[in-house]
Parts: structure tokens; C-alpha cells; sequence
């Protein structure tokens, strides 16, 4: 992946972390008062409405708990067609809800082994590649693909 | 049960329609379930719309001439017209009122649904997909309950014939499993005759208190009810969650409730009418509504028992897979629906000797109603 001399922005602030290598690491809430954990990172606790909600750094790696692949478009997405989306079940017991790097529902299997990657949604019109989180084969190549 | 009953109902065919604005189908509905009741005074009306803006029903009612009376516009996602029907009927209840009008419409966008309820950049990012969360539900819930494509397709085939039979169906044409089966994948792994049509029409009851009107069908129970946090799949659709099968789901609490308020069970009912926005929505909600046990829903299904003629048919009228989803509407179109059955007045749809109903709808909020009706 080339980021030289590329303009890049995130899907939104707050989701993620872009470290200098390229990779990314999720950004969830965890309330001490709860002890429940939460993506994305809300003011309050959404199991009990705490206040006290810290910024947590999410484990990479996961199961898939869950998958299908978008096959038309769907309005406001402009990324490309089809695309994989699913839930990927963090090694912390949270399920996340996820864009896929692999599109072919037949590839994927339940209880694979999954590692979160960043992965460029679109290139807006002034160069601007927007990225995202998403989750790929832990075995694959995909790598931080885009 | 409560002391309420329905002396009306009314209904705009479900389908597109061009020309017809959503207040006119309003106006259809409205009228047709006043003349239906002997055109009664109402001191009050709710309605129930998703897409239809500011003061929806003030200009249904405006152009009729019946403003004046409380107006209140109800949205509650698919469930709207079940949160309407509640409001009204425990108005009555109550009594704060002794005549109640209940109507919903919607004029939905077309393609996938579009919902204020995401924010852009889900949306941008390929997470607001509305036919991709009933995929994974419908994965769930075929691997939790041993559910295969084909059973998918019964669904459709059952529903579809049924709908053949509903001149106020959007789709009145009867569909084979192969044809089903055939039909394009939009998320695996459902394929595009096994999910609903957002589309248009509109439905309308009269509510009033049952003394005098001996013999009417009657409220039993109407409840709603919201989701508890925590279950990733829901309707709610959060980002995240911890678990989904030691959370109770809204469809279940609203049953549940409905169940205590009517004072019967599940083996108590005759009909009933399901949300099937998708196929597998229909057999999760046999398990949700208990008609089944929890991975009980194929087996209930392949028994016949959900057929026109089963022990408990369940969407006579087609369901939404054959009449298409006007969010609004399709609550009390599941009520107008039931009351004919109660009445015996649903023709070729007819339950023979059907006394006591559910109908079921549930969506974005989460938003789940379950109403019961019996005669």
C-alpha cells in the first residue's frame, strides 16, 4: 500500500487508530462502572447510560460469527460492488458489525479466524482516499489491501 | 380483555401507484373504514406513518373535513400502525374516549430502503444496508434452527398463494420453489423473491367501546414494546453487541405481554399474521411468538400447520412477501385483515371457524406490537 504523497481520511473520527506503519486498531467505550465494553465509542455507557466511558483499544483478532456479501448498490455508498459485511466475534467476546474483505459468501466459513485491516472505501473527487476498518481471513493475503 | 372493538375497517390496495398521493390513499382508507362502522363520531385519531413527513395525518383528515379532534402522528418503524392501534385502544380502555379512528399510509422511496436512522457515514461505509442485517439474521437463525434454503422458499410459495387469493395484494400470483430459488441473490442468503416489497397503500379501523356493539370483533390485547440492549442482530441495529441468544427479543416481550393481556396462549390461537419482511423473519417469528419451540420452526412449517387449512395458518392474507410493506400501513393492514377472518368475511382466504387472532409486526427501533383480536 502507498500512502505517499496520498491524502487520506477516515470514514469518521473516533472509530479507529491509524498507526504510522499503516495498520489500524479499533476504538471502543468501556465503562468500569458496567464492565461492559461497546463499539463505537458513545458519551454513555449503552447498557446503563454511565457517563464514565473510557476510550479501549479493541483486539485485532476475532471469529466470524456471522456473513453475507452486499450485491447492489445501496444508497450512499460509492465503494465497489459486491462487498463482504458481516460480524466478527472479537477475542474479548464483543461482536463487531463489519465490512469483510472477501465478497464470496461460499470462501467464508463460521468460526474462522478473522484479523481486523484498514481498507479504502472510495477516492473522493480531490485525490482523498477514504478509509475504513474491516476484517479478512486471518490465514489470507489480503493484508492491508487498498 | 379489554372493552374495546372494531366497528371499522378500511383499506387502499397495497402496490404503486403513481397518481395517488399519500393523503389519497389516506382518504380511501379513512372513508372506507367510517362507512364500514356507520359513520360514528371520533374524538380522536391516530396515525401511523414512517416517510409521509410533517402532520401526515392532519392532511388526511383535513381533506375530509374531520379535523378538530386530537391528532396524533405515530412512527415506530414497521411497527407503526401497532403502536397507533395501542394508543388508541388503551385510550378507550381507559376511557378517555369511547370512538377512536386508526389509520396508517406510506408512499415508499424505491430500491433498498433508505432510513434517517443511519448517519452518512454508515451509509458511506456500506454499514446501512437493510437486506444485508435480515441476511445475517436469516444465517443465524437457518444454522440455530436448522432452517435450509428450502424451507426459505416454502415460505414465499405459501405466502404468494395466498396472496393470489387478495384483490388487495401487490403480487396476486401464485410462485413455485424453483422460480424462488431462481431469483437473483441480494444477500446471501436470501434471493430477491424471498424479501418484501417496500412499497404503497394504506389501511384504517374504527376502534369504540365494545357495550352496544355485541358481537364485534374485539381488542383482546395490543402491545409494544422496545429491544433490551445488547443483541448485535436486533432491530435496534446497533455497531456492537455481547450476545443474542440470552436476550429476549422485542417480539417476544410484546407477545408475552399480549398473551397476559388477552389471558390466553399461544395453543389458543386460530390465525395469525407475521412480520415477514423476509422469509426466514416469518419462521424466527413462529419461534419469537412461541407458536413453536425455540428451534421449532421448520418442523412447524413442514407439518403443514402454517398453510390456508393448517391447524394455524399464518398469513392468509399473503403477508407482506405477497402485499409488499407500506411501513405504515401494514399493521393495520394485518387488523383489517384478522377482522374479516373473525367476521368470516375473507372470502377465499376464509380459517373456517377462526374466533381468536394475533397479528405481529416488528422493526426499526426496535419497535415490536402484537395485537389479539377475538370474537
Amino acid at each position: 500500500m502507498s500512502r505517499m504523497g496520498t491524502l487520506r481520511r477516515p470514514l469518521a473520527e473516533g472509530l479507529f487508530r491509524e498507526r504510522p506503519d499503516g495498520s489500524i486498531v479499533l476504538l471502543g467505550g468501556f465503562s468500569p462502572t458496567s464492565g461492559r465494553t461497546h463499539f463505537p465509542r458513545l458519551a454513555a455507557c449503552p447498557y446503563t447510560g454511565a457517563d464514565d466511558v473510557e476510550e479501549v483499544e479493541l483486539p485485532a483478532e476475532g471469529t466470524l460469527w456471522g456473513w453475507t456479501a452486499v450485491t447492489a448498490r445501496p444508497p450512499g455508498y460509492d465503494g465497489e460492488l459486491p462487498f463482504g459485511f458481516g460480524v466478527v466475534e472479537l477475542t474479548d467476546g464483543l461482536r463487531v458489525i463489519t465490512r469483510l474483505t472477501v465478497a464470496d459468501p461460499a470462501a467464508l466459513e463460521f468460526g474462522q479466524p478473522m484479523r481486523l485491516v484498514a481498507d479504502t472505501l472510495q477516492t473522493d473527487d480531490d485525490g482523498t482516499a477514504v478509509v475504513t476498518y474491516a476484517f479478512a481471513p486471518s490465514d489470507g493475503a489480503s493484508g492491508t489491501r487498498g | 380483555m379489554m372493552d374495546v372493538a372494531i366497528t371499522g375497517i378500511g383499506l387502499h390496495q397495497f402496490g404503486r401507484f403513481e397518481s395517488a398521493t399519500v393523503t389519497d390513499m389516506g382518504v380511501t382508507a379513512v372513508k372506507a373504514a367510517l362507512a364500514d362502522a356507520g359513520t360514528p363520531q371520533f374524538q380522536a385519531a391516530f396515525c401511523a406513518t414512517v416517510y409521509s413527513g410533517v402532520a401526515a395525518g392532519h392532511k388526511v383528515l383535513g381533506a375530509l373535513g374531520l379535523t378538530g379532534v386530537p391528532i396524533v402522528n405515530v412512527e415506530a418503524g414497521c411497527a407503526s400502525g401497532g403502536a397507533a392501534l395501542m394508543l388508541a385502544a388503551h385510550a378507550i380502555a381507559s376511557g378517555q374516549y369511547d370512538t377512536v379512528l386508526v389509520f396508517g399510509m406510506e408512499k415508499m422511496p424505491r430500491g433498498i430502503i433508505r432510513s434517517s436512522f443511519f448517519e452518512p457515514w454508515r451509509e458511506q461505509g456500506g454499514l446501512a444496508v437493510t437486506p444485508a442485517y435480515f441476511a445475517l439474521r436469516a444465517q443465524r437463525v437457518m444454522r440455530e434452527s436448522g432452517i435450509t434454503k428450502e424451507h426459505l422458499a416454502r415460505v414465499v410459495v405459501k405466502n404468494r398463494a395466498n396472496g393470489a387469493q387478495n384483490p388487495n395484494a401487490m403480487y396476486q400470483s401464485a410462485t413455485t420453489a424453483e422460480e424462488v430459488l431462481a431469483s437473483r441473490i441480494v444477500c446471501e442468503p436470501l434471493h430477491l423473491h424471498m424479501l418484501c416489497s417496500p412499497n404503497e397503500g394504506a389501511a384504517a379501523v374504527v376502534l369504540q367501546r365494545a357495550a352496544g356493539n355485541v358481537g364485534a370483533v374485539r381488542i383482546a390485547a395490543a402491545a409494544l414494546r422496545s429491544h433490551l440492549p445488547g443483541s448485535v442482530l436486533g432491530e435496534a441495529t446497533p455497531m456492537s453487541g455481547i450476545d443474542d441468544t440470552d436476550i429476549t427479543p422485542p417480539s417476544t416481550l410484546a407477545a408475552d405481554d399480549a398473551y397476559a393481556q388477552a389471558g390466553i396462549g399461544p395453543e389458543d390461537l386460530d390465525v395469525v399474521e407475521c412480520q415477514d419482511t423476509d422469509a426466514a423473519r416469518e419462521l424466527l417469528g413462529y419461534e419469537e411468538l412461541r407458536l413453536c419451540e425455540r428451534g421449532g420452526s421448520a418442523a412447524l412449517l413442514e407439518s403443514g400447520a402454517t398453510e390456508r387449512g393448517g391447524r394455524l395458518p399464518v398469513n392468509p392474507s399473503g403477508g407482506l412477501l405477497a402485499k409488499g410493506e407500506p411501513l405504515g400501513a401494514s399493521a393495520l393492514g394485518q387488523v383489517v385483515e384478522l377482522t374479516q377472518q373473525l367476521r368470516g368475511t375473507a372470502g377465499p382466504r376464509q380459517v373456517d371457524g377462526a374466533r381468536v387472532a394475533l397479528a405481529h409486526t416488528v422493526g426499526r427501533g426496535a419497535n415490536a406490537a402484537v395485537v389479539v383480536l377475538a370474537r
